[in-house]
């Protein structure tokens, strides 16, 4: 691992070496236009678009950064694990610039009054063009998470994101949720795919044989490039493992060794790893296997403007949710990597037109849902959103809805990072619930748990997330609870880390012995009973009619 | 629904391994070294020419695979370090044997270490270790 200043040194070599421009001197600029965002100078022989974690969202949308996003051990500090003003600070970026905007939380109601929604696949698709047009062989990647998280994604088992993608025309891509639309149906949709679905940790968990295609290799700009997809590491124990049987995953470090050697034996002058492991997970992998040239990173939906070098491996990081695409130009030559140039491109929706081919077929696929879709189902007084560490005005309000609606004492929202946000004043539209719910396994059960259970259930999710080994994290972020706040030193061991555990309702210690009520969705369990989560929330916010979610006070943190 | 406390914690957040009970750590009580130094002999250990493959986190904590391997040794001794009782396997190789290596699945009670001693065939004793999480899971996203 080296240094920030090392890292610094790096990046502005290779700018010196390729003739200087970027990020920050393009944006800081006030006016922003289409020709800015896409500015590049064509680089080297190889030119890389990477784009992940699109949940589905093909129309331009809010979506702000965490405030609060931990690492432990060897990613203390480090980016991802940098927010908010020391982020701006890190990445010399001034505040109220739209990089301030699109890569923090730092002002977001008002710099979004500014700057405008983000994303939007139209708009993608018009700098994938103009990246193809500057350079015809560039290679575009997805890094998975893209079949699933809305409406009509869920209406039609993920057609609409298969069809939007195709026209799009990936050269390959990895996954995650895909699998929780069923194996049969991944399986199905990938039978018809015109490009390949690569998952090198993904086997036969009967015969320990290897279930999908690992690497593939292409010849572009004259360089021989393998592509080594890696699909999300945990997914039967995160996810309904039920839902794709006979599967196993798991990290596999030394498998992804014997492949960067099968494939640099094969001729392979540059390896490129398409990740779904998350970023600390990627960033350990990279210091332990070598051979590897570039990691796209994906799954932690981590934004960041620069790449980070770990030995002579560069990890890429492209947001989420269509909020940003990276562009890569290397220089290989002689089997190496001679230099780079790379821009994280933010997708302002209101500055780069839509490619009018793109919005016609989202809007095709939209049409038979477009009415219910619309349907305005409330308004909210506060800025919605989900991503952070502990706990997001979404969650809040789901977690209300769950003890209302389901007449319980306290709530559990799964700690997922994908949901677009809200700002204060919007209407909250059917489509908006589902944006922030849509899922396969959307059952909202009502069970009796002790103190001591869910003392125990918070331990464990903790030790996901803050375990200081990245290999044994899963992702993800703390179990949001409604109803109860609690105290967490997250430098503690697996045990220690959960203190304090208050019933807000009464004030009360939560009682070991005692038994509590508690409503909450997203079982992996299968024949979880209850109505979708969506409808729960739905009936609350309509009863409700505007919504007021005051910030959450209830969880200390300590230890970071 | 009728509900165990198990089963509520495998609904709320369950990879469905269903004798799971984390945070109940049996490794004062069991028999982890007894059955190293019955194989040893009381001999002492040496980290290196052991090694013991295993998945960080276990999908099913019921079926977790555990391969083990030490080029020329003659027996290896496979325990779990949090198991009520720790006996997985002792596997010996015979002079025919093309390599020192196993590969068997073991249920874990929680998280805990898996480790290898590997009897050599001088005499001398190697030992590895793996620390397998048992999770109630559920919230990657």
């Amino acid at each position: 691992m080296i240094s920030r200043r090392d890292f610094l040194q790096a990046s502005v070599a290779a700018a010196a070496l390729l003739g200087g421009g970027g990020w920050t001197r393009l944006m800081a600029q006030q006016g922003l236009t289409e020709a800015q965002l896409l500015d590049f100078e064509t680089t080297g022989n190889v030119t890389i678009i990477h784009v992940t974690d699109i949940h589905a969202q093909l129309k331009p949308l809010w979506f702000r950064e965490p405030e609060i996003n931990l690492g432990v051990g060897m990613a203390a500090g480090k980016p991802p694990h940098v927010t908010g003003a020391d982020f701006l600070k890190m990445f010399d970026l001034k505040p109220g610039t739209p990089e301030a905007y699109a890569l923090t939380h730092v002002d977001f109601i008002e710099l979004g009054k500014a700057y405008g929604r983000m994303g939007g696949l139209d708009r993608v698709a018009t700098i994938v063009k103009a990246i193809r047009a500057a350079r015809p062989e560039a290679l575009l990647l997805d890094g998975g998470d893209t079949w699933t998280g809305s409406y009509v994604s869920e209406a039609t088992k993920g057609q609409d994101m298969v069809d939007v993608m195709n026209l799009l025309a990936p050269d390959a891509m990895t996954a995650h949720w895909e699998f929780t639309l069923g194996r049969e149906r991944v399986d199905e949709l990938i039978s018809a795919l015109p490009f390949p679905f690569l998952g090198a940790n993904i086997f036969d968990s009967e015969w320990d044989e290897p279930a999908y295609e690992p690497y593939k290799m292409f010849e572009r700009g004259g360089v021989k490039i393998a592509v080594i997809g890696q699909a999300f590491p945990y997914m039967p124990i995160a996810n309904p493992g039920w839902m794709f049987p006979g599967l196993s995953f798991g990290v596999r470090e030394e498998r992804v060794a014997e492949l960067v050697a099968e494939v640099r034996g094969e001729g392979a002058e540059l390896v490129v790893l398409l990740s779904h492991n998350g970023f600390d997970v990627d960033r350990k992998l990279a210091g332990q296997v070598e051979g590897i040239d570039v990691i796209l990173t994906g799954h932690t939906h981590d934004a960041l403007p620069e790449p980070v070098l770990v030995g002579n491996t560069m990890l890429i990081a492209s947001g989420s949710n269509g909020k940003f695409v990276t562009r890569l130009d290397l220089d290989v030559r002689e089997g190496a990597v001679k230099g780079f140039r790379h821009r994280l491109i933010p997708v302002f929706s209101d500055v780069i037109a839509p490619d009018p081919e793109m919005a016609a077929l989202i809007d095709e696929t939209r049409a038979p849902h477009e009415a219910r879709l619309r349907e305005v189902i409330g308004r909210t007084d506060s800025l919605l959103y989900r991503r952070g560490n502990f706990n997001g005005t979404w969650d809040d309000l789901i977690c209300n809805a769950l003890i209302e609606e389901r007449e319980a004492d306290l709530a559990f929202s799964p700690g997922f990072r994908w949901g677009p946000s809200l700002m204060p004043g919007d209407e909250i539209t059917r489509e908006d619930i589902h944006n922030a719910t849509a899922m396969s396994y959307p059952a909202a059960y009502r069970v009796e748990m002790t103190g001591e259970t869910i003392h125990t259930i918070l331990e464990d999710v903790a030790d996901n997330l803050f375990n200081p080994d990245p290999y044994y994290q899963q992702g993800g972020d703390m179990v949001r609870v409604g109803g109860m706040g609690y105290s967490i030193d997250v430098a503690k061991p697996m045990g220690a880390r959960i203190t304090d555990m208050t019933h807000l309702a009464t004030g009360e210690a939560i009682d070991p012995a005692r038994t509590y009520v508690v409503a909450g969705w997203a079982s992996v369990n299968e024949g979880t009973e209850g109505p979708p989560i969506w409808e729960v929330v739905e009936s609350h916010i309509a009863r409700k009619g505007v919504v007021s979610v005051d910030p959450n006070k209830s969880v200390r943190v300590t230890g970071a | 629904m009728n509900l165990t406390r198990r089963g509520a914690i495998a609904l709320a957040f369950g990879a469905g391994a269903a004798t799971m009970l984390p945070l109940r750590t049996w490794a004062a009580t069991n028999n982890a070294e007894e059955l190293i130094a019955a194989f040893t002999g009381g001999a002492a250990t040496t980290e290196g020419g052991v090694t013991i493959g295993a998945p960080e986190i276990a999908e099913n904590g019921n079926t977790v695979p555990v391969d083990v391997s030490a080029e020329g040794a003659t027996a290896i001794l496979i325990v779990a370090a949090g198991n009520p009782n720790a006996g997985v396997a002792e596997i010996t190789f015979g002079p025919l044997a093309a390599r020192s290596a196993a590969a068997t699945r073991v249920r874990l009670a929680g998280t805990q270490d898996l480790v290898a001693v590997a009897r050599m065939a001088d005499g001398s004793y190697a030992r590895a270790s793996r620390n397998v999480k048992v999770t109630i899971g559920g919230c990657g996203g």
